[in-house]
């Protein structure tokens, strides 16, 4: 028992406050240095294969995981065990001291840091009186004596602390509600195309822990047109300037569709979920017929950027013919001239598109039951047959009698992130309140003031005002000679 | 939409010649400082900060103790090195107003606020500490603390020049958003005072480690030759603290408006980027600063540390995770 009552009280002091505020710093360091799974579970990978020995080890250490770690966790759990612990006890004093009048005005007023004097034969119940009256006004508590004031202001500082310390509690409910009911999916979908919401349309899904598949509005867009700009010359040729996509969404099955634009930084807000813009690419329109000229294949595929200049690589799968067909190879929206470092483009914008391909036949492997990348041709059981560059509008007679494969132009995708968190507006509440109880627990000082008039028959009364700040600001020299002046005892002329 | 190009290069033209006032004034405030005066003699300052040390302890000082003396004089009598001191500290208006225009003209070249880049953030980082020093110093005698001032912001402006240039060009897509200006500015701001924080905290510990020596009554080390030029501990450790307490809810703003940016952006409000978590750290550290203040056993020295490591980390998030780490917000144009 004694030691728990240690321990707590250990915990709840400013030292280990301190040292706690420290660790938590040190512990969110290896975040920003080891690649996140969180965030680009890709990198994890690479890593993970780049450092075979070192990889795991990290791994089992979270290193891949820090802000989801157990360790991470424990450090700020603590961290609020005790801000609580310290909190709480801080709050009810405050509260008690908020109720009660400022303590009676020490004996010796010039041992204070400011401290006037001065001689007045004015009456000392008349001082006393009229100047409480007066500190009043100006937005001291003032607590009278028979031949002294006690006075104090300032009180907000310690309201905003309390604020503050309480506001960062409630971000972190709030943080850890919002993860808990929402999700977060990602969607491709190309020009003309539509969306509805359900799990099965997301290319990622990733929901709370306590998510359920109900909870997804029945909200749907279709995606009618994707425009992006870039520069054109100079030091930033081909750095994008502006994307738009122009969408159609019906809120609800029964709602009457409604035209939005959705910009980066513009997202579509519904049902309690947001819709972002997040990426693009191109999606080429291929028409295949077999041998026959049968058409067997028709669609537009979407095909993924490999760098800025949005040379993108994808695959069509057309399963239909024997032996079954498989394209792969390069969208380039503005093709180079120079190919010595294989197909490029060299410019992001669909100036002068071509698509260079290669054509595979044998078994595209869609029936073993694995599931399969819609990006990516397994080739294991395939022969490639040849390779070509088309323009739009061009036709390519595949060898082998395989058909004909006819480039008849290109769309673009649009790429959405699309999430609910309903923690979110209660996040931002307590973020301003911390900020409010922040500047004023920073900026509001914290002062006491006294008057004193001591009766003597020679020379008059002596009148004394003295002030101290309980805190760094500035000031407080200046607020004590506006207080004095606010003393109606005229200084007697010798 | 088009750049203009003459004002883009009215702007670089100004930078240089900001660069050239800046230049004067460091040299100016360094004569001003070698044939300065003691503005208090070091015995008489550690004498009065041992007295005044064990005054505050956490939010309820004891009454009977004096939290902060008010007969703290400025020490205004700078001796021989007053003039070069008016001189320094002229230019260091010039040098702002230039940089100030440079960044007026740079704006107006491409009507965005000139905040995209490294480049620009270094000229708004220069001109934010150059300008929190020149405010500072309109109603106090700051003249000692110039040349740590100029030496800092030519640096900056040298490195923004020399390795961060980028031409005047409109902005990606994921920048070009009002909060852009809030986020960015109030981030700015911040950064520039707590330049001027950190260089206080630094000349903090000359002082007190000249102040302990004299207590000590050991001979006057290297501490001393600086020490003698510029106002005691305490009132430095003040100094500091009451800018680091005035800077740290604007720095949780910026923060914060960063998320709500974030959230409008990238469909996230905290992500954990690189770029967030050494904010976040940077967030911490200051935090921890503010605590130590008001621990037992942690003003003074160890407090003056943690400022100075607060300020590190944001360096190490402007440097370091800008050009090396990969994340969301690498698309500074460099
Ligand atoms: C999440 C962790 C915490 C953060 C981010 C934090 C942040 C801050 C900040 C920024 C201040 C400065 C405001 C001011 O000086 O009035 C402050 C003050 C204070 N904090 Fe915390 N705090 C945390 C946890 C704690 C804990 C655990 C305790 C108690 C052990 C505590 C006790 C105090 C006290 C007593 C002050 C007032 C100091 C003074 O009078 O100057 N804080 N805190």
């Amino acid at each position: 028992m004694a030691t728990m009552r240690w321990l707590w009280r250990q915990l709840t002091s400013m030292r280990v406050a301190l040292i706690l505020l420290f660790l938590l710093a040190l512990a969110s360091i290896p975040g920003s240095i080891f690649p996140q799974r969180g965030t680009s579970p890709l990198r994890v990978n690479e890593f993970l294969k780049d450092n075979p020995t070192l990889g795991p080890i990290l791994d089992r250490l979270y290193m891949f995981d820090v802000f989801a770690s157990p360790w991470f966790a424990s450090i700020y759990l603590l961290l609020f065990i005790s801000l609580t612990g310290c909190v709480l006890p801080r709050a009810i004093e405050h509260y008690r001291e908020l109720r009660s009048q400022p303590p009676a005005a020490p004996k010796n007023l010039s041992r204070l840091p400011v401290h006037l004097e001065w001689h007045s034969s004015a009456k000392v119940s008349e001082v006393i009186s009229e100047t409480a009256t007066a500190w009043k006004k100006r937005g001291w508590r003032v607590r009278q004596g028979d031949d002294w004031l006690s006075a104090e202001k300032g009180y907000a500082r310690e309201t905003g602390n309390l604020l503050f310390h309480l506001s960062l509690l409630v971000l972190l409910l709030a943080v850890g509600y919002g993860g808990a009911v929402g999700y977060r999916g990602t969607v491709i979908v190309r020009e003309d195309s539509g969306f509805a919401n359900n799990v099965t349309q997301y290319d990622t899904f990733a929901p709370g822990r306590v998510f359920g598949a109900d909870q997804l509005p029945p909200f749907a867009f279709e995606l009618k047109e994707f425009e992006a700009t870039f520069q054109r010359g100079g030091q930033q040729n081909g750095a994008p300037r502006a994307f738009r996509a122009e969408l159609m969404v019906k809120d609800e099955p029964s709602a009457e569709p409604r035209a939005v634009t959705v910009e980066v930084n513009h997202p579509l807000r519904t049902s309690g979920i947001t819709v972002y813009l997040v990426g693009h690419g191109f999606a080429p329109e291929f028409t295949v017929r077999d041998a026959t000229g049968k058409v067997v294949w028709q669609d537009a595929s979407v095909f993924l950027p490999q760098d800025t200049a949005f040379t993108s690589s994808g695959v069509v799968k057309v399963p239909d013919t024997v032996p079954q067909l498989g394209l792969q190879g390069f969208f380039l929206p503005t093709v180079s001239e120079d190919f010595s470092n294989g197909p490029v483009s060299k410019f992001p914008a669909a100036d002068n598109p071509e698509v260079y391909l290669s054509a595979w036949q044998g078994d595209l492997g869609l029936d073993s039951g694995m599931p399969q990348s819609v990006y990516r041709l397994d080739t294991a059981n395939m022969k490639r047959i040849g390779i070509e560059e088309l323009a739009p509008g061009e036709v390519w007679n595949l060898p082998n009698s395989g058909g004909t494969v006819e480039f008849t132009g290109y769309r673009q995708w649009a790429s959405f992130v699309i999430t609910k968190d309903p923690g979110k507006g209660w996040a931002l509440g307590a973020a301003i309140a911390s900020i409010i109880g922040l500047s004023l627990s920073l900026l509001i000082p914290r002062r006491r003031a006294w008057l004193r008039v001591t009766s003597s028959e020679d020379q008059g009364n002596l009148i004394e005002v003295a002030g101290l700040s309980k805190t760094e600001a500035p000031g407080l020299a200046d607020e004590v000679l506006q207080l004095s002046k606010l003393v109606r005892a005229p200084e007697d002329k010798q | 939409m088009t750049v203009n190009e003459t004002l883009a290069q009215a702007s670089n033209a100004m930078v240089y010649g900001s660069m050239t006032a800046f230049t004067g004034a460091m040299v100016a405030f360094s004569i001003s400082l070698a044939k300065g005066r003691k503005l208090e003699s070091i015995e008489d300052a550690a004498q009065r900060t041992s007295t005044s040390h064990q005054v505050r302890m956490g939010s309820t000082a004891t009454l009977d103790k004096p939290a902060v003396s008010t007969a703290l004089t400025d020490g205004e009598d700078l001796g021989e090195g007053r003039r070069a001191g008016n001189i320094g500290m002229s230019l260091t208006w010039l040098g702002t107003l230039l940089l100030g225009a440079a960044l007026l003209f740079r704006g107006l070249s491409v009507s965005r606020p000139p905040i995209g880049n490294m480049y620009e953030f270094s000229l708004a980082a220069g001109f934010a500490v150059s300008l929190t020093y020149c405010l500072l110093s309109i109603s106090r005698d700051l003249r000692w603390l110039g040349l740590f001032i100029t030496v800092p912001v030519l640096l900056d402006l040298g490195l923004a020049l020399t390795v961060l240039y980028t031409d005047s060009a409109q902005l990606v897509p994921a920048l070009n958003s009002y909060w852009l200006a809030i986020h960015v500015s109030a981030a700015i701001v911040s950064f520039g005072a707590f330049t001027v924080g950190a260089a206080l905290s630094a000349l903090y510990l000359v002082a007190q480690v000249a102040e302990d020596r004299a207590a000590d009554g050991k001979e006057p080390g290297r501490s001393a030759a600086i020490a003698q030029r510029i106002p005691s501990a305490d009132r430095l450790d003040l100094m500091s603290y009451r800018i680091h307490a005035f800077m740290f809810p604007i720095w949780t703003f910026a923060v914060i408006a960063g998320a709500i940016w974030a959230e409008a952006a990238w469909g996230r409000y905290w992500g954990w980027d690189p770029k967030e978590t050494w904010a976040f750290i940077t967030w911490v550290v200051y935090a921890a600063y503010l605590h130590a203040r008001a621990t037992a056993g942690w003003r003074g020295k160890k407090a003056a540390y943690v400022a100075i490591g607060g300020y590190a980390t944001i360096l190490f998030n402007y440097f370091i995770v800008n050009i090396f780490v990969q994340g969301l917000h690498s698309y500074s144009g460099l």
